[in-house]
């Protein structure tokens, strides 16, 4: 090993071009080979010496007065080792990730169906089973509070949470809301400026993530009194913070570490299993164990908020837009969950990218006795997005207009001011995505001559053999922000340490983000590869050692952490580099680090960074703030307040069975700019992955609500694209770098989930002729007899 | 009830199972085989999908005893002394994985796939694989996926004749 010649011009060539693994590449997932073995230990497959099986008693009633609650009879199982209401709970009884008003079980009355109640520690999960069944509920079941309507007038129907128990920013049953005026708002003479004005009335359906490892999670209690929590997560140190005071121990004793994460989509961002696990391990003194099967599934986590909305558009005859309004009705559901934060980019994003003179908003989020909701990927912006992608397809068709270039002419670009007043100051090629997908090569065409039946509306079941399909395209292209939002500082922390292993400099990336399957920790390794110039990056386990790294949400972790990972391995480089001016008087100012060596630009190889480190490690850490932003104004929704904006276009292709309604996704085009792609195999298996839940949305899932009663919480009546819903989905990435962000990135993750919907769906009503303005669309919106 | 059957060719013994336990949960929690996921426990998602006598079942639909003095081979089961099976391979190197928690069952069902029919036309890949559902990839990558296990298996079976 050479340490300290002088590299030629051709050898600092190859140095410089750094490693192949680091950002730009598409090294493998470092979490890969134990996944394909079997061995990676998910949330759902901790086992520990002694452990317990928990399990909750959850509410048949989606509202009703607890009169009383009996456990004697599940307290004499044998087997049983602890039965808990919210009398045993030693701390705070209420949690919530932004109004504290969940209790860790119902206290006095159920608020929706699914509501735990008691919570039971057993030795078999059989025996939790039958333990619950046993507790006997004496309830006084009260009519449910689940329309707009009732929900808009308690005096006649009743509150969610009364008035005096009440914790939240908006009044009666209304959890949050925001207006927004930009121009001159709304009014007569306003319209009176548009030649054309198309309006309509969208509905969009109760999505599931449906996230495949089921929610689990191991507590273990500790010696000192604390708490050991291995589970699956999006967001660690504010789970702790809210486990924490439920069982009243100071933070720094519950201690949580990420278990194998199966997947999130926002489902995870609220807490499921955490505090019963801990309460009933605090209890028994034993570890427990609590892994939800999928039933306890649909009703342990929040779902994507339904929506009714409201849109009206006018514009001149020439198809330039004169005036948006638009109202957002969100259901909620019995506690506020993320509702806040989904109300705020509904009303921020709702009227999608383009530049509208004179817009008015008007978004709310409600309580209601139906399941609550809150995070899932998109969230606000995928519901908006399907009913201004509806109006600009009517606009389109009152004009005679091509869709494509109706939106085209009135897209927003880098310069331009959201109705907020938040000018876009980085690339916005919301014209160029639409573009590109229009360009794409089409799928040929439907051919009834040489079909395989496999590949129609219907597939296996072979209900046709081409008669009756018609085929449609659809064009759609949404906006989502990127981190989170209105004045909240969703900082990321990383550390990271340098030293030498077996002769190798290695590099070492200890954060607390979740990587829910994401590819983060690949990520992160790319980017030490390339800051530091080493080969070797082990990832350590995400805990709550480390500062927090935020939440797996909102497309923001490459951006958040990724970032924080950027500038604790430059601190390192740096520091590494001090050690060597210190050591050799070094006084170039053209030092970096390759190739395991510390480089000059002019002088070549330095010194070898085993050499320079010796027997010392460095170690620091850093926190990544992104740049600060405001509050809306309640009033008048002004403020600068998201940190970045990402951009999707879609094509659909679809053929569409007109006699029995059922509907086949030929192709799903997409293209996104991503503003720097760091792992371009992770970027497009986001967007494909994004487009499909999207196509989950269009055509397929829902949750059905009856009364407030979940019917369908099940796969087999929840339905979620298989492998024969969906179609290729062939995707253009830009680059666009925004000079704002880590690397110039732009978050991935969320952008495809908002925009794809509504293109399938208009692809629908080009095979069809129908309005469709409700999401899902089933087969009986298709055939007409609904 | 005491359960004795092949496990990845090792002989195992369960012990005090309660008549409705189902393979998965034998596999899973007393034989140490926790590969085999646990998405639905209702014979709809494909994660827990097994070979029982060289057929892959949904080994939640599957009653403990029902095995007893049969092969079960699961995930763990495919890779051998001379590392992964190339359908393990392919999907890593396709990016067929993200929170991988489909991947097992749709490991073995795929490795089912190619046994029986080496070169699957796309049509034929989705309709094997149409009972194995995945949240987080769009299906995309794993139809890569399939596609380069396919690939370099025929090419071996090539290059080795
Ligand atoms: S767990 Fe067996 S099919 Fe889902
Ligand atoms: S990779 Fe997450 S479910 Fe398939």
């Amino acid at each position: 090993m050479s340490t300290r010649t002088i590299a030629g011009q051709k050898n600092l060539q190859d140095i410089r071009t750094g490693s192949k693994d680091g950002i730009g590449g598409s090294p493998l997932r470092p979490d890969g080979t134990l996944k394909v073995k079997g061995e990676f230990a998910y949330s759902s497959d901790l086992w520990h010496e002694d452990m317990l099986w928990g399990m909750a008693l959850r509410s048949p009633h989606p509202r009703a007065n607890i009169l009383s609650v009996d456990i004697s009879e599940a307290l004499k199982l044998p087997g049983v080792y602890a039965v808990l209401t919210h009398e045993d709970i030693p701390g705070t009884k209420f949690y919530g990730l932004e109004i504290q008003d969940q209790p860790a079980l119902a206290i006095d009355k159920v608020r929706y169906h699914g509501e735990a109640i008691a919570i039971v520690a057993a030795d078999h999960p059989e025996t939790a089973r039958r333990a619950v069944k046993k507790i006997k509920v004496e309830y006084e079941v009260l009519t449910p509070i689940t329309t707009e309507e009732q929900c808009l007038n308690p005096e006649v129907y009743g509150y969610v949470h009364e008035p005096h128990e009440f914790k939240s920013h908006g009044s009666g049953n209304i959890c949050h809301s925001q207006k927004l005026v930009h121009g001159g708002g709304v009014t007569d003479e306003i319209r009176a400026l548009a030649d054309v004005i198309v309006s309509g009335d969208y509905e969009v359906g109760m999505q599931d993530q449906a996230f495949l490892g089921p929610e689990s999670g191991l507590a273990v209690p500790a010696e000192d009194g604390g708490m050991d929590l291995y589970v699956a997560t999006q967001w660690l140190h504010v789970d702790r913070q809210q486990v924490a005071p439920v069982l009243g121990i100071p933070e720094e004793k519950l201690r949580l570490t990420l278990a194998g994460v199966g997947g999130a989509f926002g489902g995870r961002e609220d807490l499921s299993m955490q505090i019963h696990a801990c309460l009933l391990a605090q209890r028994t003194g034993k570890p427990v164990k609590i892994v939800y099967a999928r039933d306890e599934s649909f009703f342990g986590h929040v779902h994507r908020h339904p929506a009714k909305m409201y849109y009206e558009h006018g514009a001149t005859r020439d198809g330039k837009l004169v005036y948006a309004d638009a109202r957002i009705v969100l259901d909620g559901g019995a506690y506020a969950s993320a509702s806040p934060a989904v109300v705020g980019n509904a009303a921020s994003l709702g009227h999608g990218p383009y530049n509208i003179p004179n817009v008015r908003m008007e978004a709310i989020a409600l309580y209601s006795n139906n399941p609550s909701c809150g995070a899932m990927r998109g969230f606000g912006a995928v519901q908006a997005c399907f009913g201004y992608e509806t109006q600009m397809d009517k606009l389109a068709a009152e004009l005679g207009m091509d869709p494509v270039e109706l939106r085209q002419l009135n897209a927003m670009a880098e310069g331009d001011s959201m109705p907020t007043g938040q000018v876009i100051d980085s690339p916005a090629p919301v014209a160029e995505l639409l573009q590109r997908v229009k360009d794409m090569p089409l799928p040929p065409p439907l051919d009834l001559t040489n079909l395989d039946v496999r590949t129609l509306p219907g597939a296996l079941s072979n209900t046709t053999h081409g008669e009756g399909v018609v085929r449609g395209i659809g064009y759609s292209v949404g906006i989502k922000n990127v981190g989170f939002s209105e004045g909240f500082d969703d900082y990321s922390t990383a550390r990271v340490r340098l030293e030498v292993i077996g002769g190798e400099p290695v590099a070492m990336v200890h954060t607390a983000m979740a990587e829910v399957g994401q590819g983060g920790i690949t990520v992160h390794a790319q980017i030490a590869r390339t800051e530091l110039g080493v080969e070797q990056v082990t990832i350590h386990p995400a805990n709550t050692e480390v500062g927090s790294a935020g939440s797996t949400s909102a497309s923001r972790q490459t951006y958040m952490t990724g970032g924080a990972v950027k500038y604790a391995a430059e601190a390192v480089a740096q520091a590494l580099i001090a050690k060597g001016r210190k050591r050799y008087g070094w006084t170039h100012n053209d030092l970096s680090l390759n190739g395991g060596k510390v480089v000059s630009e002019s002088a070549g190889v330095l010194v070898s960074m085993v050499d320079l480190l010796g027997d010392d490690a460095i170690d620091l850490t850093r926190e990544h703030h992104h740049r600060p932003t405001v509050p809306f104004d309640k009033e008048t929704g002004q403020g600068f307040g998201h940190v970045q904006y990402t951009f999707c276009a879609n094509r659909a292709v679809v053929d569409v069975d007109v006699e029995l309604g059922l509907v086949k996704v030929v192709e799903l085009t997409a293209a996104q700019d991503v503003g720097k792609a760091l792992n371009p195999l992770s970027v497009v298996g986001q967007i494909q992955g994004g487009c499909t839940q999207a196509l989950g949305l269009a055509v397929m899932e829902e949750i059905i609500v009856k009364d407030g009663k979940v019917r369908n919480a099940s796969f087999t009546d929840y339905l979620i694209p298989t492998i024969l819903d969906v179609p290729p989905i062939p995707v253009d990435v830009l680059e666009l770098p925004d000079p704002n962000a880590p690397y110039g990135l732009r978050g991935v993750g969320e952008a495809p989930t908002v925009s794809a919907t509504p293109s399938i769906v208009a692809a629908i009503r080009a095979a069809t002729g129908l309005a469709l303005n409700r999401v899902p669309v089933r087969p009986e919106h298709l055939t007409g007899t609904l | 009830m005491r359960v004795t059957f092949t496990a990845n060719g090792k002989p195992v013994e369960a012990d005090d199972v309660w008549e409705g336990e189902s393979l998965l949960y034998v596999l899973r929690e007393r034989v140490g085989l926790p590969g085999s996921k646990n998405a639905c426990e209702q014979g709809e998602c494909g994660s827990c999908t097994v070979y029982l006598d060289d057929v892959p079942v949904c080994s939640c639909l599957v009653a403990a005893g029902q095995v007893q003095d049969r092969e079960v081979r699961t995930v763990e089961g495919l890779a051998d002394e001379s590392g992964l099976d190339p359908v393990q391979q392919a999907f890593i190197d396709a990016g067929a994985v993200q929170c991988g928690f489909c991947t097992p069952g749709l490991l073995v069902q795929t490795h089912d796939l190619l046994e029986r029919e080496p070169q699957p036309s796309d049509t034929d890949i989705r309709e094997a694989l149409s009972g194995n559902l995945c949240r987080c990839t769009g299906y995309e990558k794993i139809m890569d996926a399939v596609r380069l296990a396919s690939a370099r298996k025929c090419q071996k079976v090539g290059t080795s004749e």
